[in-house]
């Protein structure tokens, strides 16, 4: 019991971080229509970004910032440079030029950082553990679902309650009429792209805390495509939901399948759940059912 | 933002000269010339395919002419997209109801003030009280002129999508208010609705035309001759993206080529079944 009440935290505190990275993914996919797969290598920027300032001893919290300001800027050029062309191209051409993304960023990174598992030193959070009641976390852990819960709060207020944001969901939800009140989508695009980037940025960095970084944290990117098809792809709240479902469903496969199927059943089980869930709720949790007449 | 400095009623408002638009080999619009002076209500009527939303986009700028000027207030705006059109006063509803389904009403037409905001993405954040201040105005404006005017009191938190058609297009005029616009574009607002929805309809546009708080000009497409014949100061009529004529409801109805493509031979008070 308590091995499971364990895994069951874990599982949550880094779905944490995977919510936030899925956020990210959804904001995009939402406003824009566009489904990226760069995701993953976008986290991986933003981790080496705030692991190098924080080698050169500047403090944690203000490296995490001044990634934040970088992925701002980097999601702006994103999208001004390689998307903004690509409005109303076939869905197929988008994606491609995605992939492309991703190699590039990764080669990018490659070549600035090396391909060596690089480490925070010292340690940005203490190793000593945490005991809540019969449960021991890890700091890390507790810290990084911390700070993503906060980020994800931050972000949602900000759709919630800012002009700007109810401009997003009105480009998403419909983008001749957003354009009919005055707002603009190349502005909203680019203040998707803006905050993805900086929401995987975080994502990277606290999971390179916990794991240490090397090129292999992009797979976080591959990671949040289950995330968001539970969620139902265009849900902010089904983003969140289903990041910490699979940080959950990974963990406990983790912990008590490994012993019968060595290996990879850690990585594979988010998708075959996946494959799964589809075939019982095909829009996922809060998806829109297009409902066509005929 | 919006105030027509110096413009008086009767003044021109929007003009198209030789207007042309293409879809590969179809032409939607051929040579079309327009102009909507202040204060008017000017009506496009026109079979079904004869181009008139083609028309309203592009004098909205969701789409470009291939060759011709478009001038607001005195500018060419041919170059000009959507958005920035919006800001130059000229807000639209669609023919097919355009709402953000999942937003309640208070918020559709709160994006309506979009371009009324002075505060930018970063004040907005940072300066609490000044955008704080300005929420509470554009607050007191949406829910005195606009909520009162449509009578939408009771469905204010409503999401939009949940709302049956005829209100959700009375939503549509609202958000489309909101901007306080000098040109109003309204594509087929009565269409789909039952008879009693049309009487409002139509009496929330002559309230826009005529009360001194609004005296907004409108572009009216509609199919219901006996409204368009009622409302109108000015009806142009399109037939395969030419005009037949443009001229005051009377000369349209007494127009020969008018009844034979359009009205029919027969009444023309004849409106819908």
């Amino acid at each position: 019991m308590e091995l499971f009440l364990m895994t069951l935290t874990t599982g949550i505190m880094v779905g944490g971080i995977y919510a936030l990275v899925a956020l990210g993914w959804v904001l995009i996919y939402k406003c824009s229509g566009v489904l990226n797969l760069a995701m993953g290598e976008m986290t991986l920027i933003g981790a080496y970004v705030s692991l190098s300032f924080y080698s050169m001893g500047v403090p944690f919290l203000l490296a995490l910032a001044i990634s934040l300001i970088i992925g701002f800027v980097l999601g702006i050029l994103t999208e001004r440079i390689f998307l903004d062309k690509l409005i109303g191209e076939p869905v197929l051409t988008v994606i491609m030029v995605t992939v492309g993304l991703s190699f590039f960023f990764k080669g990018t990174v490659e070549f600035i950082w090396g391909t060596d598992t690089r480490v925070f030193t010292p340690p940005v959070f203490s190793i000593e553990p945490i005991h809540i009641g019969p449960l021991i976390v890890g700091q890390v852990y507790l810290w990084s679902f911390v700070a993503a819960i906060v980020l994800l709060i931050v972000f949602v207020c900000f759709f919630k309650y800012t002009r700007w944001g109810l401009a997003m969901q009105a480009t998403a939800d419909d983008e001749m009429a957003a354009l009919s009140v005055g707002v603009s989508a190349r502005y909203v695009y680019a203040a998707a792209w803006a905050i993805a980037f900086m929401a995987a940025g975080v994502g990277g960095t606290l999971l390179g805390n916990i794991n240490g970084l090397n090129i292999s944290v992009s797979y976080l990117g591959l990671l949040v495509l289950p995330a968001v098809v539970l969620g139902g792809l265009n849900s902010v709240p089904g983003a969140i939901v289903g990041g910490i479902i699979i940080g959950v469903l990974q963990n406990l496969c983790g912990t008590y399948l490994d012993r019968y199927f060595p290996g990879a059943v850690k990585e594979i089980a988010p998708f075959a759940f996946m494959a799964i869930f589809l075939l019982f709720k095909p829009y996922g949790l809060w998806g829109w059912e297009r409902i066509e007449r005929v | 933002m919006g105030t027509a400095a110096g413009m008086k009623q009767g003044d021109e408002l929007l003009a198209l000269s030789d207007v042309h638009m293409h879809f590969g080999k179809v032409a939607a619009l051929s040579g079309i010339n327009l102009t909507i002076r202040k204060g008017e209500i000017h009506s496009v009527i026109g079979p079904n395919g004869a181009g008139k939303t083609v028309m309203m986009n592009i004098i909205n700028g969701l789409y470009r002419p291939q060759k011709g000027t478009i001038r607001f207030k005195g500018k060419r705006i041919n170059t000009l997209k959507p958005h920035a059109r919006a800001k130059l006063g000229i807000a639209r509803t669609f023919q097919k109801v355009e709402v953000f389904g999942g937003m309640t009403v208070l918020d559709n037409i709160r994006l309506g003030r979009h371009v009324h905001y002075r505060s930018g993405i970063l004040s907005g954040a940072v300066y609490l009280g000044r955008a704080k201040k300005e929420e509470i105005e554009h607050r007191a404006f949406i829910e005195e002129e606009i909520i009162d005017l449509l009578e939408i009191e009771q469905i204010r938190h409503k999401p939009v999508g949940m709302l049956p058609y005829g209100l959700q297009k009375r939503v549509e005029l609202g958000r489309a208010l909101a901007l306080e616009p000098e040109l109003l574009i309204l594509d087929e607002p009565l269409a789909g609705l039952n008879l009693e929805e049309v009487e409002d309809m139509a009496r929330f546009i002559l309230d826009i035309n005529e009360e001194k708080r609004w005296r907004v000009t409108c572009l009216l497409v509609e199919h219901d001759m006996g409204v368009v014949m009622d409302l109108s100061n000015r009806v142009f009529v399109l037939n395969f993206g030419n005009m037949i004529m443009d001229g005051t409801p009377e000369a349209v109805q007494n127009h020969p080529e008018v009844i034979k493509a359009y009205l029919g031979e027969e009444d023309l008070y004849a409106t819908r079944a």
